[in-house]
């Protein structure tokens, strides 16, 4: 069937082209379509029937006229792949960006994706260390688990986000991750700072960049995230290496299912955006993990921007019922100068449990991860206290309490872009800090690592 | 109109076909690849199919073939143990069929079709039978006996019958008019399964989680809902509740929700111990996946095969429980057929039928007496996402019309690190007057009172924090600041309760009275003692207290209780004479 082309396009509406009489044609087929000044552009198709076939341009429908000859090319999507991506830079639809040559492919895979079998699955358990103190002690990222970074707008999650790139690694092995980059609708200068770091430090021959950025075709993105996803199965599952995959951003991505969905009318769910998002969302943030007999392995850091700093926002909010948990940036810590500002409190890491303790990381690991978030709850809580009736009506164990809350800002979250601190040094750390408090209220550590691991305590 | 027709229209998992002769909810093949499917509208001639698989590739023009049945889930031994995608497909059949990556077009048998059981006919030639009746045994496994029985609608004289090895599908048993019964029955998921009566419940669904099973019990056959956003425990809370509570079949259904946690719980149960057997829990699971990247249509045909099955094992006399975690998933799986459908969307475009969808699948909880006269309950506990966590959007709102318990889980405990993370304030149970007979009378002739009083003192608690809130806790007058010292107990020894520790995750019923009691024995020796003149200070940190406290980490913990709370009440007496 390929190779004849139609002419009978009857509507376009935004990103959407209908015609009618075709041949039947496959759902989820590939489109081709030719404007007047032979200029090509690409589409999926959307719904299809005996008299009306509904079609997704993916560069935008600017110069589509009745005339546009449009071509089934018999096949959905599917990205050549290889072991020849590594290295690459591509645009939103897998197009080489970087001025080399096509991809030599040894198979074309589907980029929708299986589902991969639950029973099929292998328990993430493997400690990533990112040299971040914040992530490592209370929020550990697990080899095989979908992280992502909840920020905003005007905060360093990029810088973060590229830390962890450069700096994650497992403590037993020397394997190197391969990160696939996934770039949805950012500027050309979040990209190039992007780019020039993973350059600059080498990281470039081991990823794979996909790259749509915000003057490219908005409903490009809904398959530039799929592209890499499916890169990124073919070099864990196939070719064995451990894979980081980091997409930003998913606000983009969501707002472009949003346009798709009101040009084709449907029935909006919460704040416009479709009724299926959450399984939409699925299908990408659940491609992370790790197979059964399969030495490779898929980690995914999204990162996704709340709209006016809302974690209800449905963006956050489905994403945190999908993900294994989530690394909250805090505008006000930025704004304390506090690098990286990340909240621990309403950060978490639902892996974190299996992969800590003795065998893994450190025996005290989740002692100090617990007593150290506790100490700090309490003392921001009690900043607010302070500023009603003052420090000096507080007690002994709140005073120590609310100074621990600034050291733990100061010196524990607070490090430099390329401090790159091993688990023994963030742990120790803790312990440094948490001196400042009297035993006798660290009530959540065992007095087993107390006496283990605590220096000289000061305040006894 | 034949079986076989044409399809028409495909958008995604919505597919048309014409010229077909078809009823509502026939199962049809769709495409040359065969995919399963359901008609769930029909125009004229138009039959509007959902699919069960991805049909991408899918073109107009395909044949589309009728097989006439409707949905239906395969009843028999071997079902126990097993983990099945949406349809009852075993996934460690789909995994040896097409790999690690679920493909489609592939179809396999919920049970095992080859597979000889030892069956054991407890009725005789001669013998009248009716419909539903038990006509034999099967030692399903280490725990469970399989009762086979004869499906609803069938009945008679039995002819022949004979015990041995047999494989589901051989005949085991003939009756007068030539009906042939087998182990193996099919029941159409989406209609429930008969039974005698319904009884009101009168037994709790003892879980070992204090605040559920003291505050807030369920009964065997009531329904529960616990709605909570994401981070608040839903799922561990789900799954303390497979692991612990006494019901003897397990029915849990992951409807939409992510593969790992699908993953740990089939690598965790085959190695845990039930506490009431001692025999490992997979022995009596029965577990469904359908994680959120499965398709759609299958993912709500879930919920209704999970509650089949349970149905089934409730025939047999059998408590059972069914866990659905998440009724959100499934909501939004009709949502999204129905907006496939172009129907008219009610609130938040959830189909305008969600309430009533809710509403028959959780009247399908129920302590009935079985077709064969034993006595059998299914619970259904249903875990509710709501978005932002606002529980006034439309799914918990249905929910919680129905459901007798309420479950409501906190984002503000879950971060102060407070679980299970569940609001003491907000929660509620309607079950404690139908069940307050079967805790006089196996546990103690108090036990209402107590838990009048405990949930009393935690009233108080939080009309005085607002006054705190205000002034300091400092200047409350003694009795007072020793009311919140009993509730800070209440909290953080009974309340509080850690789901992944060997010995606190589970506290046996007369273990949680002890305990419930033991505050109050502190409460009443602590008053006495400051109104000898004791101070406040004095009487909390005894040490007596802390280690009564931690003990309940330890094993053992019950028999040492009394002991440990005489030392208690005999150090706060001393309080006195110190001053």
């Amino acid at each position: 069937m390929t190779g004849k082309e139609y002419r009978t396009i009857t509507d376009v509406k935004g990103p959407l082209v209908f015609l009618n009489k075709t041949e039947p044609v496959a759902f989820g087929e590939i489109v081709e379509l030719r404007m007047e000044d032979g200029t090509i552009k690409n589409g999926q198709v959307l719904d299809t029937s005996d008299e009306l076939v509904v079609v997704q341009v993916f560069e935008g429908t600017a110069s589509v006229n009745l005339n546009t000859g449009v071509k089934f090319m018999g096949d959905v999507f599917k990205l050549p792949v290889s072991k020849g991506l590594i290295g690459r830079i591509l645009d939103g639809a897998g197009r080489p960006r970087d001025g080399g040559p096509d991809v030599v492919p040894d198979a074309h895979h589907d980029i929708i994706g299986a589902a991969i079998n639950p029973y099929s699955r292998a328990s993430p358990h493997d400690f990533i260390q990112t040299g971040v103190s914040a992530i490592d002690c209370c929020t550990t990222l697990v080899r095989g688990q979908k992280l992502p970074i909840f920020s905003a707008s005007g905060l360093p999650h990029n810088d973060i986000a590229l830390q962890i790139a450069r700096q994650a690694k497992l403590t037993d092995s020397d394997e190197e991750f391969i990160v696939v980059f996934c770039a949805m609708g950012i500027t050309a200068e979040e990209y190039n700072f992007f780019r020039s770091d993973l350059e600059r430090t080498g990281a470039l021959e081991n990823a794979v960049l996909f790259v749509n950025l915000a003057d490219d075709p908005a409903v490009e993105r809904l398959i530039t995230p799929r592209l890499a996803l499916t890169a990124a199965e073919y070099l864990a599952f196939e070719l064995d290496y451990h894979v980081l995959v980091i997409y930003t951003d998913m606000t983009n991505y969501c707002d472009s299912l949003r346009q798709i969905g009101a040009a084709r009318e449907e029935v909006p769910g919460r704040r416009g955006y479709p009724g299926y998002m959450y399984t939409d969302l699925a299908m990408l943030y659940e491609r992370a993990g790790l197979i059964k007999g399969k030495k490779g392995s898929i980690t995914q850091f999204p990162i996704l921007t709340m709209p006016g700093d809302d974690i209800t926002h449905p963006i956050p909010d489905l994403s945190g019922y999908i993900t294994e948990g989530q690394i909250v940036i805090s505008r006000e810590l930025h704004q304390a100068g506090i690098y990286p500002p990340i909240n621990v409190l309403p950060s978490l890491s639902r892996l974190m449990g299996g992969c800590i303790g003795e065998k893994t990381t450190r025996e005290d690991h989740k002692s100090v991860s617990d007593q150290m978030y506790a100490a700090y709850a309490q003392g921001r809580e009690l900043r607010g206290l302070v500023a009603i009736v003052g420090e000096d009506a507080l007690n002994e164990r709140d005073k120590q309490l609310l100074e621990f809350s600034g050291l733990f800002e100061d010196k524990f979250l607070r490090q430099s872009r390329d401090e790159d601190r091993s688990l023994d040094e963030t742990l120790n750390l803790c312990w440094d800090l948490m001196q400042n408090i009297s035993t006798k209220y660290l009530v959540r550590l065992d007095q087993k690592w107390i006496d283990k691991y605590h220096p000289v305590d000061k305040k006894e | 109109m034949s079986k076989e027709g044409v399809i028409y229209r495909i958008s995604g998992p919505v597919v048309t076909a014409t010229g077909m002769s078809a009823a509502m909810y026939n199962i049809v093949r769709v495409g040359n690849e065969g995919l399963m499917g359901e008609v769930i509208e029909l125009h004229g001639d138009k039959a509007v199919i959902q699919v069960y698989e991805d049909t991408s590739g899918i073109r107009p023009g395909e044949p589309v073939i009728n097989t006439g049945e409707t949905l239906s889930v395969a009843l028999g031994p071997g079902l126990l143990t097993e983990i099945y995608d949406g349809i009852q497909r075993p996934l460690a059949t789909l995994e040896k069929v097409m790999g690690s990556f679920i493909s489609r077009g592939v179809d396999a048998d919920g049970i095992n079709m080859e597979k000889k059981w030892a069956f054991e006919a407890t009725v005789s030639a001669g013998d009248e039978v009716t419909s539903g009746q038990v006509i034999g045994t099967v030692q399903e496994t280490d725990t469970i006996v399989h009762k086979v029985m004869l499906k609803p609608g069938v009945s008679g004289v039995v002819k022949s019958v004979k015990s041995g090895d047999f494989n589901v599908t051989e005949t085991v048993c003939t009756l007068e008019d030539g009906t042939e019964v087998q182990m193996m029955q099919k029941w159409p998921v989406r209609t429930p399964r008969p039974y005698k009566q319904k009884y009101a419940p009168d037994t709790p669904l003892i879980t070992g989680m204090r605040i559920l099973d003291f505050l807030f019990p369920l009964a065997k056959g009531g329904a529960a809902g616990i709605p909570g956003p994401f981070g608040s425990g839903k799922t561990v809370t789900q799954q303390s509740l497979a692991k612990y509570s006494d019901a003897q079949i397990v029915v849990y259904i992951g409807c939409g929700e992510r593969g790992n946690e699908m993953t740990e719980v089939l690598d965790e149960f085959p190695h845990l111990i039930d506490p009431n057997t001692g025999q490992p829990l997979m022995n009596r699971t029965v577990m469904i996946a359908n994680t959120s990247n499965m398709p759609v249509a299958a993912r709500e045909a879930s919920v209704y095969t999970g509650i089949t099955i349970a149905e089934y094992f409730r025939d047999m006399g059998y408590d059972v429980a069914l866990m659905a975690d998440s009724t959100s998933r499934w909501a939004e799986a009709m949502r999204e057929i129905s907006s496939r459908l172009e129907e008219m969307p009610g609130e938040e475009g959830y189909p305008a039928y969600l309430s009533s969808r809710l509403a028959e699948f959780y009247e399908r909880a129920g302590r009935v007496e079985t077709m064969d006269g034993g006595d059998g309950s299914v619970t259904v506990i249903g875990a509710v996402s709501p978005a932002g966590g606002d529980i006034s959007e439309p799914v918990s709102q249905g929910t919680l019309r129905i459901v007798k318990v309420f479950w409501g889980l906190d984002a503000g405990l879950a971060r102060q690190r407070h679980f299970p993370a569940i609001n003491w304030l907000g929660s509620y149970s309607l079950y404690p007057q139908s069940l307050n007979q079967w805790f006089r009378d196996n546990i103690a002739q108090d036990f209402p009172e107590i838990r009048t009083e405990i949930s009393g003192l935690l009233q108080v608690e939080a009309e005085l924090q607002e006054i705190v809130q205000l002034v300091g806790s400092d200047a409350l007058p003694t009795d007072q600041q020793l009311t919140l010292e009993v509730a800070r107990m209440i909290r953080e020894y009974f309340l509080q309760q850690n789901g992944f520790h060997d010995v606190d995750a589970y506290s046996g019923i007369d273990q949680q009275y002890k305990m419930a009691k033991a505050i109050l024995t502190f409460q009443d020796s602590a008053k006495k003692a400051m109104a000898a003149g004791a101070l406040l200070d004095d009487v909390v940190n005894v040490q007596a207290r802390t280690d009564l406290m931690r003990g309940r980490f330890e094993k053992g913990y019950l028999p040492k209780m009394d002991g440990l709370v005489d030392a208690m009440v005999k150090e706060i007496a001393a309080a006195v004479e110190e001053n």
